[in-house]
């Protein structure tokens, strides 16, 4: 049996005040994650503050869009489809919260390597999602 | 300080209600109040301290203290979500052990089954929440975030939905026994199997049940405990901890219960093997399996063998747990498990739980709770009491 990607309506993410670079460039097809110039770390979700330093000196970069599955759920008997929420690993190191898209959704894995691939939601916003290399 | 040996649970109530689409929420918190003053053999006029959490309308206290006619000279509104009334217990030891108050009295009440609210749907916790632009577009419900945590540990640790199901099986081997309980047919692990996948891996029957309802419990001193005509019930530890997503560090198969539960069992002075009933947070199966890894009734990775063959089963597994059914068969009321944790781990050590469930010689038991979502961030409360 397959359970092939449909694409569902994602809310619109409500950014806070600072999380404006990050939506602009998803809709410019780009990943941002945060570094900090104090200290080096980088941290997911972003923030203002360095969540390893407290300095407010931290600076957006591009990830590569590139990782691994760390974990993952198929859900499906809340809502209209069936969709992937999982979490991802980028090569950078951290972790981000996302739904694998483009597939079968009955053939995801734990480990499997993915790229980032960028859906709408309903406000027009864009999410960076992942698809299998 | 310590709190150890400094406070006593005098009196617990659990409203046998789990639908009360007529009633009000800050009804159902008083309503919950009264049973538990009245299992103490204590009166309105004796609470001189309030605890409650988010479930409470209003600014928590400031409505209900007014609602329910209290005169207080101490409050206090933690809220770890169903963790929360396990750490309420802890910083009413405190607030006694300091002498801020005398009696302290915690509520919870809520229509969760009236008004629709379950695990399955996106929860609005409010704007400004940091979290939420890079989650919430992706659909994270409690519902699939433990899921992930389940994925996650069967993936390390070769945990198998079976084993799982075992969690479920016992609980409802204990709900038979409860006239109040949601569930009270005894399932099998083939019925859980069988259940629809709600979300991999979780079957339907691996979630608890959603519920209208309340509880409360009413702290006070050894001295005032004493003088009062019911068993006593002492705090012998407890400790509290957060666990979240360590900016993007993720280890989704630790809970917070790591270090509460280290911090409780170090105040104790006990260890794991000295408890003879645990009182375990039940959302979803998984949720028990993990916590009872890392209280250390098994190492990590364990858990699934631990719980296997009935190994939760009171009169004949290893570790009898949620003898009134849990949050999966009995009640979890407005979403948070962590009164009823409390009220059936009090039972247990009076001799008052159900004859059928109940542990001989039951002088030392263990109350965890785990708030919030154990994939992302959550509040962990591990209590440890003991029979006066």
């Amino acid at each position: 049996m397959a359970t092939i990607y449909e694409a569902r309506t994602m809310q619109d993410p409500e950014p806070n005040p600072g999380d404006t670079p990050y939506f602009e460039a998803t809709a410019d097809g780009r990943l941002l994650i945060k570094r900090c110039n104090s200290c080096g770390e980088v941290h997911f979700y972003p923030r203002a503050v360095c969540p390893y330093c407290q300095s407010a000196d931290t600076q957006w970069v591009e990830s590569g869009g590139r990782g691994e599955i760390y974990s993952f759920s198929i859900t499906r008997k809340a809502g209209p489809i069936p969709y992937a929420i999982a979490f991802v690993t980028l090569d950078e190191g951290v972790a981000m919260m996302t739904n694998i898209v483009d597939c079968d959704l009955d053939t995801i894995r734990i480990g499997q390597r993915v790229r980032v691939v960028f859906k709408p939601t309903e406000g027009g916003y864009v999410m960076p999602c992942f698809a299998p290399e | 300080m310590s709190i150890r040996d400094k406070a006593c649970i005098a009196g617990v109530y659990e409203h046998p209600t789990r639908k009360a689409p007529d009633k009000s929420v800050a009804q159902i918190h008083a309503e919950a109040a009264r049973g538990a003053l009245a299992d103490a053999g204590l009166s309105l006029a004796d609470v001189d301290s309030y605890f409650c959490a988010g479930d409470a309308p209003g600014l928590g206290p400031l409505s209900m203290v007014e609602y329910m006619g209290l005169n207080v000279r101490h409050m206090d509104s933690t809220d770890t979500g169903g963790s929360s009334y396990i750490i309420h217990v802890s910083h009413a030891a405190q607030a006694i052990a300091a002498g801020k108050c005398d009696v302290a009295l915690i509520t919870l009440g809520g229509r969760t089954r009236s008004e629709g609210v379950s695990g399955a749907k996106v929860r609005n916790w409010g704007p400004n929440m940091p979290d939420v632009p890079y989650e919430t577009p992706y659909g994270p419900l409690t519902l699939n975030q433990y899921a992930m945590v389940a994925m996650r540990h069967m993936h390390e640790f070769g945990t198998t939905s079976e084993q799982l199901a075992w969690i479920k099986v016992a609980a409802s081997h204990h709900a038979q026994h409860n006239p109040d309980a949601m569930l009270k047919n005894v399932v099998t692990v083939e019925d859980v199997l069988n259940a629809p996948m709600v979300a991999d891996p979780l079957h339907k029957l691996d979630c608890c049940v959603v519920s209208d309802g309340g509880g409360a419990i009413v702290v006070t001193r050894p001295e005032i405990a004493g003088s009062l005509n019911r068993p006593v019930v002492k705090v012998r530890g407890a400790g509290e901890a957060h666990k979240g997503l360590n900016a993007g560090r993720v280890d989704m198969t630790t809970s917070g219960a790591a270090w509460s539960g280290a911090s409780a069992f170090a105040e104790a002075g006990v260890k794991p093997a000295d408890i003879k009933y645990a009182s375990i947070y039940d959302s979803f199966t998984i949720t028990v399996l993990v916590q009872l890894e890392d209280l250390g009734f098994c190492n990590k990775g364990e858990g699934g063998r631990f719980v296997a063959d009935g190994g939760l089963i009171s009169g004949s597994g290893h570790l009898p747990f949620n003898t009134d059914g849990g949050g999966l068969c009995n009640n979890h009321p407005a979403n948070r498990g962590g009164v009823t944790k409390v009220i059936e781990a009090v039972r247990q050590l009076r001799g008052e739980a159900h004859q059928m469930v109940q542990v001989p010689n039951c002088d030392l038991a263990l109350a965890q709770g785990t708030g919030g979502s154990l994939a992302t961030r959550h509040g962990s409360a591990t209590l440890i009491l003991e029979r006066g």
